[in-house]
């Protein structure tokens, strides 16, 4: 019980009580076990503001085992003193008391007898003196007594080193009122039970307060992982935008739709080994397009289409080589390939996001394989303004407002711009994606109207998460770190220079001590509530035992008093019985005749056992 | 993207004016470079081999500029200070002229010998040229960045630059056996064959990268002169006796390759950029080659070549009303000398030799909107009015991904490439069995072949997260990669569904769960008949024997489930038991 007798006992001195008062005098006024009353000390603390404790510790002087005995029946000295008769006493003799070897020197030492070894019958102990003081008993008692204070520190000393007393660190409580003191403490409720509901006991039950800077317990549940979520985000602003999405689900492409469709040279570095990930097999495509292949072989070597063209020697081999494809725009080529052939043209707008593949070696900020998202226009008429208004409105649903655009080059797109974002945190423009007009020398070919133009941006997904406010999903809580525990590169791609890495090693460090702190407090915390939860717990642990301790007994007590009735009953019916075969067998030992008897007989011990 | 290197100093002196950082970066912005760094030798040095190394080196500021990949003409300082004076209308472009010599015209014969090898070559001479030691510097790295980007590290085209007065014309340029090149190479105090030349430069980290173009060919190429003096073997080494100086004053310029336009394009970048510092400015002496057929080329061509845009096709290209003789001029500030004929709306393009980059009006457009600022143009929404749809397989996927996220799995995203051991060997399987895709150049192991399972990953994941509280309960819907001839490239992507469940437990019964869950998300009802779907014992590598069962699903099957192999636990560094469901979802579109 949380007001157990010890408890409510504290409670009451501590209600006469001056001040406060020590949970180890308490104990000794009491009679019982100190660490029954901190027991008690801390179930009351659990109550809330009923009592205030303050850890102290004291040191004490206490006797050992040796000490104690010593205390009693003297020293070990003193008692072979006594036990030498005026007449003396064989040293052999004397040797064998318990406190014999040990005495026998410390009262040479002491004077207090001596040894004839020209005894007749061997070495024989005498009294020096008529009487003896017991120092060493004395001043254990005074130890005892609790008057330790009154041996000087090299009389303590001595007893320590042979081993009669002992310094020991007393932890004890100074308890003083609290702000809520109340002698009378009913028991408090941890928690509403359905009985309580339905009895509608809760209506005058105490409960006890929760303790809300707690941690909660974090739910059991799967998660999503943070770039997929940023795709599903990325997908949901295309398609708010009217944008359909675009088959992507062929990594393997040949090197004509990568490349040679989109009026890449065959000579074009990204084409180089170095660059592009190959494939030994199948090594090549077996079907390719061929009017439009030709179109597309006349319009790199020749030139058309209003273009000089680039004017090298054109090689199919080279197209049919497959690879991992670099990029989604070798989709957007084949989607655009397909609107050409369905006549009349009508205006679409595409998006994909998916991965494509890069020959590189991994490190920070390279990576093998990553997500591409693009988006495609095709229509009449389509400017650079267009083309500016659309990066506008998508860059907005990110939560990118400021956007400038720089000249650059890309061997499909003419004009092409860069687009920059102004980065808040790192407090410059970055590059958040690339974007362009699909040259004329890739559409014409493909046989879409002269007329239309396609506008076309791309950027990376794993950039996008550095770059985009909103996009940069925290999720807090534990993910996973994915990608063969490689997740880091797969964010950073951006982070190159070394102010922004400084910057973010501080972060981190901040990161790391706003969460080192955190731990401290979460620590203190859970000891706190431990503490409070243990003592509680083996409280009540205690209070069931002995509640069931009690139940059993009475149910042993009864069980034992049947147990006795009915053994107390069997033995008189076996009395009973007995009588009535002895009777029986002498009721057919006179009717019958003798030779009968023996089966008679061999009857009855058989019916007797069955008894 | 190529990366110049400049003096800012120098740069600012060339340009007439100094800049701020920023605003300079401004500049560059605007017209389409990028400031990429302001640093210094010293700095690099230090950076790269610690401070003690960059004692004494020079601290001038230098900036670095990025520069479009196909703008040839501004990887030098001359070349970038002349297109962003003529950008900020300080001067007018240049004509370049090429001039017959008085005297007799320099001539390179080639030879058929160079046909199966470098079969083209072109020639010019810079006359009178005048260096300093930063023009002469700028000189060589003009030649250092050409032979790496448009030159394809000389495979294409490579360039030789020689004394003309150390030498006499006629030359030769034809192909021999190495054993029969011998000569002084540059930077070398005796003479070589080409053979022992090959092996010196094996160990030579500049000239390594370029021995293959020629190595194992049976003949080498290489001009001489009229007296048998070797000018250079390209594209490895030049001669030492033709070796160029800051006192040179007559330059022989050689460009042999196997691709005759980038050649043409590279001479006339070299002599437009350089002839500035010859006494009569912008000219260059023609020279002759006469090719194994007896035809005989003038070079360098320095071809302006007329184009005709209408002014409202560049209006509505980029999304601006600018008159006729605004545009005009725009173009005329990107080195495109332009004007106004005919109508009144017809706009006359000059391009000249410089700008190689212009192939089709659309680049004459992009310069337009260069010169009138890309962030001045009015940004409109297209009126492109359309219905959005989803691909019905990543629409699947969405739905399935959200679901098993809500059953307690984790979302995994793990590499579609992997080593061949991954989906191989350590399932149990020859790669053979697997009809797995293979990448014939990977750089490194971990990309030897496109997955063909999703389980590898899933179990790399695990093995890389092994710290985390069990149970791991991780899933992946993507893509896997299978060899299929019906296809185009002959290879198809099949859309898979992934999860692994990693406990002291093997818990087949969360994943047999797990499976029932997806089915019922499907809407496949349990059972044999029409539609629905069953599992029955099976058995594979990958599984523990009698803890193995395939999925029948709409009549065929789509995957199996099972406890896994502890061979493949601890082929995966893994220690404890792992159950995994692996289906094909595109039968469920």
């Amino acid at each position: 019980m949380a007001d157990g007798p010890v408890a409510e006992v504290l409670l009451q001195r501590l209600e006469a009580a001056d001040g406060g008062l020590d949970s180890a005098e308490l104990a000794a006024e009491l009679g019982v076990e100190h660490q029954t009353v901190v027991g008690a000390v801390k179930s009351l603390q659990a109550l809330g503001e009923i009592i205030e404790a303050e850890l102290r510790s004291t040191k004490r002087w206490e006797l050992t085992t040796e000490g104690e005995e010593i205390a009693r029946e003297g020293s070990h000295e003193a008692r072979v003193f006594r036990s030498v008769p005026p007449e003396g006493l064989p040293q052999s003799e004397l040797m064998r008391l318990p406190s014999g070897k040990v005495g026998f020197s410390k009262a040479m030492s002491n004077k207090w007898i001596r040894v004839d070894k020209s005894a007749a019958d061997g070495p024989r102990v005498f009294r020096v003196v008529d009487s003896v003081e017991d120092e060493v008993q004395r001043r254990l008692q005074l130890v005892q007594g609790g008057q330790a204070e009154k041996l000087g520190e090299k009389e303590r000393s001595e007893l320590r080193k042979r081993k009669l007393l002992t310094e020991v660190n007393l932890k004890t409580y100074w308890v003083s009122k609290g702000s809520a003191f109340s002698t009378s403490i009913s028991k408090q409720e941890t928690e509403l039970s359905p009985e309580m509901i339905s009895s509608g006991s809760w209506r005058d039950r105490p409960f006890k307060p929760y303790n809300f800077s707690a941690h909660g317990v974090l739910p059991d549940s799967g998660h999503l992982h943070p770039l997929l979520k940023v795709r599903t985000q990325f997908r949901q602003i295309f398609l708010e935008m009217g944008f359909t999405e675009m088959p992507t689900d062929s990594y393997i492409e040949s090197s004509f739709w990568n490349f040679d469709a989109l009026f890449q040279p065959q000579q074009h570095p990204a084409r180089d080994q170095h660059d592009t990930f190959f494939l030994r097999d199948p090594a090549q495509a077996q079907q390719l397009p061929m009017d439009y292949v030709h179109r597309v072989k006349r319009t790199h070597s020749q030139g058309g289409y209003g273009s000089q063209g680039y004017k090298y020697n054109w090689k199919l081999d080279e197209a049919r080589k497959n690879l991992l494809r670099t990029h989604t725009t070798s989709a957007s080529a084949r989607a655009l390939y397909r609107l050409a052939q369905k006549k009349p043209f009508t205006a679409a707008k595409y998006f994909s996001i998916d991965r494509v593949f890069r020959n590189e070696t991994l490190d920070a900020t390279h990576l093998a394989e990553f997500h591409q998202i693009e988006g495609v226009v095709a229509d009449h008429g389509l400017t650079l303004g267009h083309l500016m208004g659309v990066l506008r409105e998508f860059f907005t649903k990110l939560g990118i407002t400021q956007l400038r655009f720089k000249p650059t080059y890309n061997p499909y797109t003419e004009p092409s711009m860069e687009v920059f974002s102004y980065h808040q945190g790192l407090k410059k423009w970055v590059e958040v994606g690339n974007s362009g007009i699909f040259r004329p020398e890739m559409l014409l070919p493909m046989g879409l109207p002269e007329n239309v133009s396609v506008i076309a941006w791309g950027l990376s997904l794993e950039r996008s998460q550095v770059s985009s406010p909103s996009s940069a999903t925290s999720s807090a809580n534990r993910q996973l770190m994915m990608l063969e525990g490689k997740s880091g590169p797969y964010f950073s791609s951006l982070d190159s220079s070394i102010d922004i890495l400084k910057k973010r090693a501080q972060e981190l460090i901040e990161n790391i001590n706003e969460s080192r702190q955190k731990d401290h407090a979460l620590m203190t915390n859970f000891r706190d509530s431990l503490r409070i939860k243990v003592s509680d717990l083996t409280e009540k642990l205690e209070e069931r035992m002995y509640q069931i301790y009690n139940h059993h007994n009475k149910i042993i007590q009864e069980k034992l008093q049947e147990f006795t009735q009915k053994m107390a009953k069997i033995s008189h019916l076996e009395t009973e019985l007995k009588e009535v075969c002895h009777s029986v067998e002498t009721m057919y030992k006179d009717l019958c005749g003798q030779p009968e008897a023996t089966t008679l007989e061999e009857e009855q011990t058989h019916k007797d056992s069955e008894c | 993207m190529p990366t110049v290197s400049l003096k800012r100093d120098l740069l600012f002196r060339a340009l007439g004016r100094t800049y701020t950082d920023e605003e300079f970066d401004e500049l560059c912005f605007e017209f389409g470079l990028e400031l990429d760094e302001i640093t210094s030798e010293k700095e690099i040095i230090s950076k790269e081999q610690g401070n003690e190394k960059a004692q004494g080196a020079s601290d001038v500021v230098l900036y670095k500029i990025d520069v479009p990949a196909n703008r040839y003409d501004l990887l030098c300082l001359e070349g970038l200070v002349r297109g962003l004076r003529v950008f900020k209308e300080r001067i007018k472009a240049p004509m370049y002229k090429r001039v017959i010599p008085n005297g007799e015209i320099q001539k390179l014969i080639i030879t058929e010998e160079t046909a199966k090898i470098r079969p083209y070559a072109v020639v010019a001479v810079l006359r009178n040229i005048k260096f300093t030691k930063d023009r002469y510097e700028s000189f060589i790295e003009l030649q250092e960045k050409l032979h790496q980007n448009i030159c394809r590290k000389r495979a294409l085209v490579a360039i030789g630059t020689h004394d003309l007065d150390t030498l006499s014309g006629p030359f030769t340029y034809t192909a021999k056996k190495p054993s029969d090149i011998k000569f002084k190479p540059l930077n070398k105090t005796k003479e070589y064959t080409a053979c022992e030349l090959m092996n010196i430069y094996k160990t030579d980290n500049h000239l390594k990268h370029y021995l293959h173009i020629i190595e194992n060919k049976p003949l080498y190429p290489v001009i001489y002169d009229s007296n048998g003096v070797v000018l250079s073997m390209p594209p490895v080494i030049n001669g030492h006796h033709s070796k160029i100086t800051v006192n040179t004053r007559n330059i022989f310029i050689e460009c042999t390759g196997t691709d005759f336009t980038k050649a043409k394009i590279v001479l006339d970048i070299i002599v437009t950029t350089f002839s500035e510092y010859c006494e009569n400015q912008f000219t260059v002496e023609a020279a002759e080659v006469v090719f194994p057929n007896g035809k005989l080329h003038t070079f360098p061509e320095l071809a302006y070549r007329k184009e005709m845009v209408r002014a409202d096709l560049i209006n509505k290209k980029v999304g601006i009303r600018e008159t006729p003789e605004n545009l005009a001029k725009l173009l005329t500030r990107m080195c495109l000398k332009s004007e106004v004929i005919g109508d009144g709306n017809q706009i006359e393009i000059e391009i000249p030799p410089t700008r190689a980059d212009i192939i089709h009006a659309c680049d004459i457009i992009e310069d337009a909107a260069i010169a009138y600022g890309y962030n001045n143009i009015q940004m409109t929404l297209p009126k492109t009015y359309t219905i959005a749809n989803q691909f019905p397989l990543n629409k699947l996927t969405e739905l399935l991904r959200h679901d098993m996220a809500a059953a307690g799995f984790t979302e995994a995203l793990t590499f579609a490439l992997c080593s061949q051991e991954d989906i191989a060997d350590k399932l149990g399987l020859d790669i053979s069995a697997t009809k797995a895709v293979l990448i014939s150049n990977p750089k490194t192991a971990e990309f030897q072949v496109a997955r063909t399972t999703l389980l590898p990953g899933l179990l790399k994941t695990i093995a890389a997260n092994r710290k985390m509280p069990l149970p791991l309960k991780l899933f992946e819907i993507s893509d896997i990669v299978i060899k299929d001839s019906s296809r185009d490239v002959g290879a198809r992507n099949y859309r898979h569904l992934c999860a692994v469940y990693y406990n002291k437990n093997p818990g087949f019964e969360i994943i047999h769960g797990l499976l029932d869950r997806i089915m019922q998300l499907l809407d496949v009802p349990p059972g044999e008949k029409k539609g629905g779907y069953v599992i029955r014992a099976s058995e594979g590598p990958a599984f523990f024997p009698g803890r193995c069962a395939e999925i029948f699903a709409r009549g065929q099957s789509i995957g199996k489930l099972g406890v896994l192999h502890p061979d493949v636990i601890t082929k995966f560094e893994l220690t404890m038991p792992c159950s995994c469901v692996e289906i094909n979802i595109e039968p469920f579109l």
